[in-house]
């Protein structure tokens, strides 16, 4: 059915029950995202994505459209509660941009300059947390983990559908985990998709760190909000890279 | 069965299991959840022969009790935990193989419940209520006369694994604080010389039960629970704690008139859910009776977890039936066949009873197949335990843990009432919900909208502790004001009051003693506590932001990150290093948790700040420090450098040592 919503004062056609990040992408207007995959079930972990509608504040990703919605995005409020939510991220774990194999191509990094991140208003933190490195294929440098849940949800054992990915404890003894023995079998594809799908670099594929000279990495061929806004692109982005 | 300590040496288990699979149990038993190397000791390796001789059946006959449904995890983790003490790697291997999911999958679940242990957690396991009540009725001392006769320091165990000392929070009984659990015996009132009396029983080898239970009551007898707790209520009535109740009368009269009256009345007794949203209950029920499921489910929301509330306690106790009424009426009118009353664990002693009485309902034909004669209305209820977790207390939260899961909130929409338990249409409400509505079908909806004011119709119950001459439970009118039940429970110098638990707010008695309770000034969801001038507000305010910063589920960034700042913030105001800047930045952090978090606990978690720096300014201001200079005041530069001094000492020395090695 089609509806009409109004974002940021504009009024938008579009279709009712679409995903309001999605609907904003298709009108030029960039809500930021960090666990959120178009295709995919919501999974409404970092809330990034908050905007306010109707006069409260939700997680654009959560929400599907319906009519009369009155959408705000860019308001100046707005944008400093998404910028606090990714400095926020930075400081709860260890986030070494100019060491990391996912410089250049990592969503938070590419989002904390997107949103004009300097310094993070949070103390630092600096957690100590160990990296696990016993599956063959892949390691999880756990000080880069934001909790998004990608690949808990949607990478799975392919013969049994168990989960390969876990998380263990909750709130701040939280950590991501890995089975080992369902890691080792994954095919080298599902290695790479993990790897991909990871928003940080915490889940990195051995031996292919640092693939791509600096200026011709990801972010940096076409900017997060160019990704985002470019339709096409994000739906490839569900798929395979 | 319990884990104990059988003196069985390494050596023979290897030669029972073999090498390499005593190794592989070794190794398991040695790391902890967090993946932490344990200390050492002979302990577990002792235990293991005991657990390979039970795991040779027993948890294939687990499995096989649920019918390998990994919906039922929660209740197979019980068993485990029944079995062993505690719920060790191995055996959890086991299951998680039986149920075709990863070990890490299980773990999981197992790690997001504080009542299970991944390793021993003592013969005996001794949980201390950790509330701001009981720190005001001699917490400390109970606590160093436990660790003193225990041999336990808190979060541990005593060397010979007897005892297992952990505080836990609110268990629902800040009335007669300090309470402690015992396994699933509660004792309350604690002094340090009871405390001492109960550890040399359980010495002497007397059991929990024993001790808290001398005349051997039978458990589902509601002598046995009198005996453990005291259910204190002092005001009662228009609404709750009635008698008598013809219930197949009621129930006949319902089924008579249709679900459609059934409905009409509840939403014209403009009944909203004391749960704490609020919602329309009549509106709840229509949605739930319209969507569309092949199957539908009612749910008691018995996971009363708010720190000072204790009033579902109460009506379970007291009265139980009326609930599980609310609950077959709200079968009738949605066309549901089960349902679930997701218990707290911290009630565990009112499960043989609260089983008892469903029994009692299903002899008088008011559950099960052909309800009172009726062919097709099949309607019968289980008990869902929990495990120790606040965050449950959100539906969807709740729903998950029923479905053996973590208990993470569900993302909205799609709501319970049209994707629920088992994603089919479920109708959740709280106790004191399900009491109201089978009141007012009894009492009509012309007597409840009598009751009241404006948009808060009928009562509510209040459990009221603190400083006053008479803590318990209440029953208030919507409409009263603080004043007005400040003074019929005897409030003694009151100075704040803490209105309905951490989430809700504080208020100062002097400003705010005159606002009504209603859900449009005081909206009170069942807690009072109350201080008087000589508490430490700010100690209170901490306390409770670590209760939020232990139960965030973690599963979103602001509740699971921001939560740590604020209560750090406080922390830093305490210790008059915060300057007005700080004040400034708990505000704004407060709101950013707020609006943005995922569900109620971080839409409320900031609560205790933000209403207290609102009431209570004065507290901070007194503590705040100017700057001096460029840094902030809590900035420590001598500590800094001396840490920065140390590390260099360190690496020096780690150097030197390098060197030292790489020459010989």
């Amino acid at each position: 059915m089609s509806i009409e919503i109004i974002i940021d004062g504009e009024s938008v056609t579009t279709e009712a029950g679409t995903n309001l990040v999605d609907v904003a992408a298709e009108n030029g207007v960039y809500i930021p995202t960090l666990c959120y995959l178009k295709g995919k079930p919501c999974l409404g972990t970092c809330r990034v994505c908050s905007v306010r509608v109707n006069g409260h504040i939700i997680a654009a990703c959560t929400l599907p459209v319906s009519e009369g919605m009155n959408v705000e995005v860019n308001a100046p409020d707005l944008l400093d509660m998404r910028k606090a939510l990714i400095e926020i991220l930075f400081v709860e774990g260890n986030h070494n941009c100019p060491s990391c194999e996912k410089s250049g191509r990592c969503d938070l990094q590419a989002t904390g300059y997107e949103l004009g991140m300097v310094v993070s208003r949070f103390p630092y933190r600096f957690p100590l947390r160990e990296r696990e490195v016993a599956a063959k294929h892949l390691w999880l440098e756990r000080d880069r983990c934001i909790f998004c849940q990608r690949c808990v949800e949607f990478i799975r054992d392919k013969a049994t559908d168990q989960k390969i990915f876990s998380i263990r404890g909750r709130g701040t003894t939280a950590q991501i985990e890995i089975d080992i023995a369902l890691a080792d079998r994954m095919p080298p594809e599902q290695v790479r998709e993990a790897a991909e799908i990871c928003p940080v670099g915490c889940i990195i594929e051995k031996g292919v760190g640092f693939n791509d000279p600096i200026g011709q990495r990801k972010f940096e061929i076409q900017s997060v909000r160019e990704r985002a806004l470019d339709i096409k692109d994000s739906a490839a982005e569900s798929g395979h890279e | 069965m319990k884990w104990r300590f059988i003196s069985t040496s390494a050596e023979e288990i290897t030669r029972k299991v073999g090498n390499k699979a005593a190794f592989f149990l070794y190794q398991q038993l040695l790391l902890d959840d967090a993946g932490r190397r344990l200390n050492t000791t002979l302990q577990p390796i002792a235990a293991m022969s005991l657990r390979i001789e039970n795991m040779n059946n027993k948890i294939p006959k687990i499995i096989q009790r649920y019918q390998a449904d990994q919906t039922r995890l929660l209740d197979m983790l019980w068993d485990l935990h029944h079995l062993f003490g505690y719920i060790p790697d191995d055996a959890l291997s086991e299951l998680a193989n039986g149920l075709n999911m990863s070990l890490n999958d299980a773990r999981e679940t197992r790690s997001f419940y504080h009542y299970f242990h991944d390793r021993p957690s003592g013969k005996y396991t001794l949980y201390l209520s950790d509330t701001v009540i009981a720190r005001m009725n001699g917490y400390q001392a109970v606590q160093a006369a436990l660790e003193r006769e225990s041999g336990a320091p808190i979060g541990g165990m005593d060397p010979t694994g007897t005892f297992g000392l952990y505080s836990t929070p609110c268990v629902g009984l800040s009335d007669q604080e300090p309470v402690m659990l015992v396994d699933e015996v509660v004792f309350t009132r604690l002094t340090p010389e009871k405390v001492s009396d109960i550890i040399s029983q359980l010495k002497q080898g007397r059991s929990p039960e024993e001790i808290a239970n001398p005349s051997g009551l039978p458990k589902d007898d509601i002598a046995y629970v009198d005996q453990l707790v005291e259910t204190t209520i002092h005001q009662a009535g228009p609404v709750f704690f009635q008698q008598p109740n013809d219930f197949p009368e009621l129930l006949n009269h319902c089924l008579d008139v249709g679900p459609d009256v059934v409905i009409e009345t509840i939403t014209a007794a403009k009944l909203r859910g004391h749960g704490g949203a609020g919602f329309s209950t009549g509106l709840k029920w229509r949605l739930c009776r319209e969507a569309a499921g092949a199957a539908k489910y009612v749910i008691c929301n018995a996971d009363e977890g708010e720190p000072g509330t204790f009033k579902d306690r109460a009506l379970l106790t007291r009265s139980p039936q009326a609930v599980f009424m609310g609950m077959v009426l709200a079968a009738s009118v949605i066309g549901a066949r089960e349902g679930i009353i997701y218990l707290r664990q911290e009630y565990i002693y009112l499960k043989a009873f609260l089983e008892k009485q469903l029994q009692l309902f299903r002899e008088q034909q008011l559950l099960g197949n052909s309800i009172l004669g009726r062919a097709g209305f099949n309607f019968d209820i289980r008990i869902q335990m929990g495990a120790g977790a606040y965050v449950c207390g959100d539906e969807s939260a709740l729903i998950e843990s029923c479905e053996g899961k973590r208990g993470t909130p569900r993302v909205k929409p799609p709501y319970p009432v049209e994707q629920g338990y088992l994603g089919m249409p479920t109708c959740v409400n709280n106790v004191e919900t399900l009491v109201a509505v089978t009141r007012v079908l009894q009492e009509g909806a012309d007597w409840y909208q009598s009751l009241g004011v404006e948009n808060s119709r009928g009562s509510r119950l209040m459990s009221v502790s603190g400083d006053c001459d008479r803590p318990g439970i209440y029953e208030v009118e919507w409409g009263t004001t603080l004043n007005q039940v400040l003074s019929s429970v005897g409030a003694i110098d009151p100075w704040a009051v803490q209105i309905s638990g951490p989430s809700g707010e504080c208020v100062a008695v002097e400003k705010s003693g005159e606002r009504c309770f209603g859900y449009s000034d005081l909206a009170c969801n069942g807690s009072l506590m109350i201080f008087n001038h000589s508490r430490d507000l700010l100690s209170i305010v901490k306390h409770f932001m670590q209760f939020f910063v232990d139960e965030s589920c973690g599963i979103c960034t602001p509740c699971r990150a921001g939560n740590v700042d604020l209560h750090n913030k406080v922390e830093r105001v305490m210790a008059g290093r915060a300057c007005q800047q700080d004040l400034d930045e708990m505000v704004s952090w407060g709101s950013l948790v707020r609006s943005t978090s995922r569900c109620g606990l971080g839409g409320t978690s900031p609560n205790p700040i933000l209403t207290t720096l609102k009431q209570f300014p004065e507290i901070y201001q007194a503590k705040l420090t100017e700057q001096q200079g460029a840094l902030l005041p809590s900035f420590d530069l001598q500590a800094a450098l001396m840490d920065n001094e140390q590390a260099r000492i360190e690496l020096t020395q780690k150097e030197l040592n390098h060197a030292s090695e790489a020459i010989k």
